[in-house]
């Protein structure tokens, strides 16, 4: 998982190490300092001037100094976490890229986002204080301690025997306390999602006069939470008393036997009425003291800091995830890179989502699309309508079985080049932020203008483009909320059509269009693209009625095939619908 | 409110209900404080009372005095650790109930707003009240407060230890902390308003991200990688150099402070030793001195001091980020809360009655299933009307914005049992007109009358629970399946959810859920399909039973089958009710009593399908397929 992750740290190599580098000069600095203030202090006690301006002047740059490496480690270990959360973001989004249909049918949209939002940051702060405090703190941890022993051992035995009782008591605290808080955190997202049920179903619930109800149900949940919040939160609050407990007896031990050495090993005055210190002088206590507060407090930190990584762990192994996802799709060595013609031939083809699934999805497919053909598919959801026509793209690949598209294997074509002459109108139509002609001219960027034009008058869609207030300029905002559903359905298809391809699969894309529109458009594609294949899924029978051939599709089988005449007699599914519908869109087409 | 409105509100809400836990807490926090406080005191207590003179003349003399400093300090410790555990136990709890009761104060002030509110927001604005605000509020109240009040003790009591001791070098101190003051103001307003664009960056970036993640199967069969590649790498960089520069500042702030702190003790060391060199003269509440080598102990402990001082200092700098953004949650959360609720001064109410032969009604607290709208009147008496589901809006104007009509003199008149179906483009006033029916919206001009009576004088409550409504988006609530379609009538009989469910033709399907009725759907139903969504609102207005329904006719594509059982399901459950219905199927129009066809908030055709196909109007252009019915 680290490892994954690791690798997006690159060309911030260079501030990672810069940065622990600085905050390890300047905790030096640091260390130093109080050293050095003790010489002082004793020599203040002794009374030379000299000696104390020339100390002085040390202990003031060595404060300089350390500002200076401070300052240099803060700047470096901003570039280092910022730009690698910015690689990790790059990575997932480049790694999206890359995937196969298959292979984001396992995340769902918002959380990949996620993935790219929250959990980056957490990585990115969680690195910040990795090359930063994570690095300081146990260094100023050793180094305190080695400075402690540097003054005197048997006192700071007292400090290194406090550590593990203190750091058990932390850790028991912690260790108890995490579980609780996930819990507490799973259910607060219940909670909010409670909420939210609430805000889109506001009128639902004034409607019924379910106020009250509903606010019951809420203080019960909520009241829940914060019962377990309250038991997460005592639990953690008591890492504070335990460690003024650990300060305190160390402080009293420290004063009360330091007190013991300094006066037990006294040398006496000297002739200029100095004190002659024996292996503890007063200035040498005082220091010891400040460091043993300084291991006490790191050890705390240490603590936080632990407590700080097992939260963005997760968040660390939610991105590897996705970082280690392999697209499933593999394009040839030597692919084919044109496509000759829109024929399309299915040879026995079976085909399951995931590999140990039971069922299959689609069953012993046979269907032979000669080029430039009209070819309608019937049939209600989830009988595998558009399993069937992802296959010809490839976004997914067949299980069993043999699928050519103008007589090669698809699996022997370039993806990109094969995805670019079969063009697909999704169910799942989306338009992008940006103009009406920028998203058209998603199917070709280098398209004229009146290429654009054209195909969009083949989708009738320039008419209404041209009601708008700057026609194909107009702005579409984001998720195409400024169009109808059936503008943008049309939109969709000029899109496709801009690809020049030669296959175009509509699944479903006239839904929201109406009959007389969406006749319209059929006999244009007819007429102006006669030699493009195309491939049409409806709910409508209206839809496919003068195709070449009707497949009527049930339960990942076809079960009949034909024209529309020929249906009418031999598919009891297909006349049933028929009938239906005829009577539920009345005279729509008199 | 000012921010200080605010912070005090804030603390008043927090120990309003425990004003006895206010005072432990205080007092625990001084005793607390007082124990970390103390720790360089004692240090220096026992090196000048005890250490010093046993230098000269040995242990006996200064036993008792060590003893006493000992005794003091190991009761002050103690003092201190247990006001420790009793704050931090006592603000735990305080401070999760108080999250608690905003949290139920947000929530039950939510249900009673009017849903204009909704209406102009987005529901991640709401929603962020909950999540943003409420969140600041709980890292200040668990993490941020207590650290303030603490640092702030603290602070107080090194500032009296300084006086104590000697006023120059309280004022040398005092120095060093205006600096360590300038440098946060300056440092730290560059950071908050490098965050300020780094929250606007990551905004971009999120959006530009949400829509490739949301459209990734597009931008896949268009071959378009290369181009969102390139798109986010620009978004990605931008995010880039503002966070690089945002953190620069947070980062440098803590170094920069702490080793002012640094500087601040070398200097105060080299200034004490020149004092006691020249044995300049030392002022402070402990007496007039020449500062001297006996009295090292002054020099030592300012030392000390001073580091505390400086400590504390960071300290306070680095809550106030949080501090900032916790009251800007906080005024935000008051704000909501303070938001004006929907006003109800109707007095007309729905009771449960019976109807005697000879035609009076009589008001009755037994479950009769027949219902009459209890009407006083300012003469003191009572009148009862049969509640029957007959609606009439006349000469109704309704604008949302003032000089923006969207409704301009609608009439309509809908005898019990009668369908009204609305038609028209989107925009064109249809789903408004529903909107005043149930008085999620005030009308401007003309009236609406339910039974004869103006909708105004019923109480809101009495008024909706005698409409049902299934609207396109179904709405469905977490919980059973059981729950879902009694949510209107909890009391409902099992017999009841299961008649309601075979009226909306949802019987068989949820027979065949592996819990049946007792399925727990997840949010909005999000296990079921579209179709099976819309069969349980149907079956859930079926259980509510009302004599009026307003329906909303879906849109979205479901298969033939299923959407001939949302149809049949629908016909059911409108079969002896008043309805309006929002059409988007030509078998439904046809089907209706009366047609509105609308037009920019006017109604410009009425009448029933044949009429309406006769006067080869917009109707029938919308019928036969040459205009699309949205």
């Amino acid at each position: 998982m680290f490892k994954t992750l690791a690798k997006s740290v690159r060309e911030y190599k260079k501030e990672s190490l810069l940065s622990p580098f600085f905050v390890t000069l300047e905790v030096i600095c640091e260390i130093l300092i109080p050293l050095i203030m003790a010489i002082l202090i004793d020599e203040i006690l002794a009374n030379d001037i000299t000696s104390l301006v020339l100390l002085g002047s040390v202990l003031l740059g060595l404060a300089m100094l350390a500002l200076f490496f401070g300052y240099l480690s803060g700047k470096y270990s901003a570039v280092a976490a910022s730009g690698f959360a910015k690689n990790i973001r790059k990575d997932i989004f480049y790694n999206v890229q890359t995937l196969s249909f298959a292979n984001i049918d396992r995340y769902s949209h918002t959380a990949l986002v996620t993935r790219m939002t929250t959990d980056t940051t957490n990585i990115q702060n969680a690195y910040g204080m990795l090359i930063r405090i994570a690095m300081r703190v146990p260094l100023m941890l050793i180094f305190s301690i080695i400075m402690a022993f540097s003054i005197n051992v048997e006192l700071s035995w007292i400090f290194l025997l406090a550590l593990p009782v203190l750091g058990l008591g932390l850790f028991v605290i912690f260790k108890t306390a995490i579980p609780v808080f996930r819990r507490v955190f799973d259910k607060y997202d219940t909670l909010n999602g409670y909420v939210q049920e609430n805000i889109k179903g506001i009128r639902v619930v004034k409607t019924f006069v379910k106020e009250d109800y509903e606010k019951e149900r809420f203080k019960k949940n909520s009241e829940d939470i914060r019962d377990d919040f309250v038991k997460g939160e005592r639990l953690v609050a008591l890492n504070q008393p335990v460690f003024q407990f650990a300060l305190y007896a160390v402080m009293t031990a420290v004063s009360v036997y330091g007190a013991y050495i300094v006066v037990s090993t006294f040398g006496g005055y000297n002739a200029a009425g100095n004190p002659v210190w024996g292996e503890l002088s007063t200035g040498n206590l005082s220091s010891l003291i400040i460091y043993g507060m300084q291991i006490l407090a790191s050890l705390m930190m240490l603590a936080m800091i632990f407590v700080m990584f097992t939260i963005s762990s997760a968040s660390a192994k939610r991105i590897a995830a996705v970082l280690d996802e392999r697209s499933d799709l593999k394009n040839p060595e030597n692919p084919i890179e044109t496509v000759p013609n829109g024929a399309i031939d299915f040879e026995d083809v079976y085909f399951k989502y995931k590999k140990d699934a039971e069922a299959w999805v689609l069953e012993a497919i046979n269907i032979n699309i000669p080029s430039g053909s009209t070819v309608g598919i019937i049939g209600g959801t989830g009988v595998g309508k558009s399993s069937l026509i992802n296959l010809i793209s490839r976004f997914y690949d067949v299980s069993k079985g043999r699928l050519e598209v103008a007589g090669h294997n698809v699996k022997n074509y370039d993806l990109d080049v094969l995805r670019k002459e079969v063009a697909v109108v999704l169910q799942n139509n989306v338009l992008f932020t940006g103009t009406i002609a920028e998203n058209i001219r998603w199917g070709d960027e280098h398209a004229t203008d009146e290429e654009v034009r054209h195909v969009a008058e083949i989708a009738s869609a320039h008419e209404f483009i041209m009601e708008f207030q700057n026609g194909y300029d107009n702005k579409i905002e984001q998720g195409g909320s400024n169009v109808s559903g059936g503008q943008k359905q049309r939109l969709c298809i000029a899109r496709a059509l801009l690809k020049k391809p030669k296959v175009l699969i509509m699944d479903d894309s006239t839904s929201a269009v109406d009959t007389k529109t969406e006749g319209k458009i059929r006999r244009a594609l007819r007429e102006d693209l006669p030699s493009m294949t195309k491939i049409i899924i409806s709910q409508r029978i209206s839809a496919v009625e003068d195709a070449d051939q009707v497949l009527v599709m049930d339960q990942g089988r076809i079960v009949a095939r034909g024209t529309h005449e020929e249906l009418l007699k031999t598919s009891n599914i297909y006349a049933e619908t028929y009938a239906m519908q005829q009577t539920k869109e009345g005279g729509a087409n008199d | 409110m000012t921010k200080k409105e605010t912070l005090m509100r804030l603390i008043k809400g927090l120990f309003a209900s425990n004003k006895k836990a206010m005072i432990i807490v205080l007092i625990s926090l001084i005793f607390s404080s007082a124990g970390i406080m103390s720790i360089s005191v004692f240090i220096q207590l026992i090196i000048d009372e005890a250490i010093m003179p046993a230098l000269t003349q040995g242990w006996s003399t200064v036993s008792s005095t060590l003893f006493t400093i000992l005794t003091f300090m190991i009761i002050l410790y103690s003092v201190s650790v247990i006001g420790t555990l009793i704050y931090t136990q006592i603000m735990a709890k305080i401070g999760q109930h108080y999250l608690d009761d905003i949290r139920k104060e947000m929530f039950e002030k939510m249900e009673s707003l009017p849903i204009g509110y909704f209406d102009q927001r987005s529901h991640g604005d709401i929603m962020s009240y909950y999540t943003n605000d409420v969140d600041t509020l709980r890292q200040f109240i668990t993490q941020s407060l207590i650290q303030f009040a603490m640092t702030l003790l603290t602070l107080v009591f090194v500032i009296a230890v300084m006086l104590y001791y000697s006023f120059f070098l309280t004022l040398f101190v005092a120095i060093g902390a205006f600096t360590m003051f300038k440098v946060t103001a300056h440092i730290g307003g560059k950071s908050s308003a490098s965050f300020k664009d780094q929250q606007y960056s990551i905004g971009r970036l999120e959006g530009y991200v949400e829509e490739m993640m949301y459209g990734q199967r597009v931008v896949k069969s268009f071959v378009r990688e290369e181009h969102a590649k390139k798109d986010f790498d620009k978004e990605n960089e931008n995010w880039f150099e503002d966070s690089k520069r945002a953190r620069h500042y947070g980062n440098i702030l803590m170094p920069i402070l702490h080793n002012i702190g640094n500087l601040m003790y070398v200097l105060l060391a080299v200034l004490g030793s020149v004092l006691i060199y020249f044995s300049v003269t030392n002022v402070g509440f402990s007496g007039i001195y020449p500062f001297s080598i006996a009295r090292v102990g002054i020099v030592v402990s300012f030392l000390s001091l001073s580091r505390q001082f400086s400590q504390n200092i960071r300290m306070i700098s680095q809550q106030a980020p949080m501090v900032g953004m916790a009251l800007g949650g906080a005024s935000r959360v008051f704000e909501f809360l303070a938001l004006e609720e929907e006003q109800d001064t109707g007095y007309v109410k729905l009771v449960n009655c019976i109807e005697h032969d000879d035609g009076t009604i009589e008001e009755t607290d037994k479950v009769t299933n027949e219902w009459a709208w209890r009407h006083p009147h300012s003469d003191g008496s009572v009148t009862y009307t049969k509640l029957k589901g007959d609606i009439v809006l006349e000469n109704v104007d309704f604008e949302y914005v003032e000089g923006t009509p969207v409704l301009k003199d609608i009439s309509i008149y809908a005898r019990p049992g009668e369908t009204i179906a609305l038609v028209g483009e989107t925009g064109a006033g249809k789903t408004t007109i529903t909107n005043l029916i149930n008085r999620f919206y005030e009308i401007h001009e003309g009236k609406i009358r339910y039974d004869g009576i103006n909708i105004k004088k019923i109480r809101k409550p009495d008024l909706r629970r005698s409409l049902g409504i299934v609207l396109q988006d179904t709405n469905l609530f977490s919980g059973t399946v059981r729950d879902n379609i009694r949510y209107a009538r909890m009391e409902a009989s099992e017999e009841e959810v299961i008649e309601a469910a075979k009226t909306a033709n949802a019987y068989d399907f949820i027979k065949h859920l592996p819990k049946g009725f007792d399925t727990e759907l997840s949010a909005n139903g999000e296990n079921l399909s579209q179709g099976q969504r819309q069969l349980i609102s149907i079956a859930r207005a079926a259980c509510a039973n009302t004599p009026v329904l307003i329906l909303d006719e879906a849109t979205s594509s479901i298969d033939t089958r299923t959407e001939a059982l949302v149809q049949k399901g629908m016909n059911q459950l409108m079969e002896g009710r008043t309805v309006f219905v929002i059409a988007h199927r030509l078998s439904t129009v046809r089907n209706s009593d009366a047609i509105m066809v609308m037009d920019h908030g006017e109604i410009i055709e009425r009448g029933d399908h044949d009429s309406l196909i006769e006067q080869k109007g917009i109707y029938y252009q919308l019928y036969t397929g040459a205009l699309e019915m949205e």
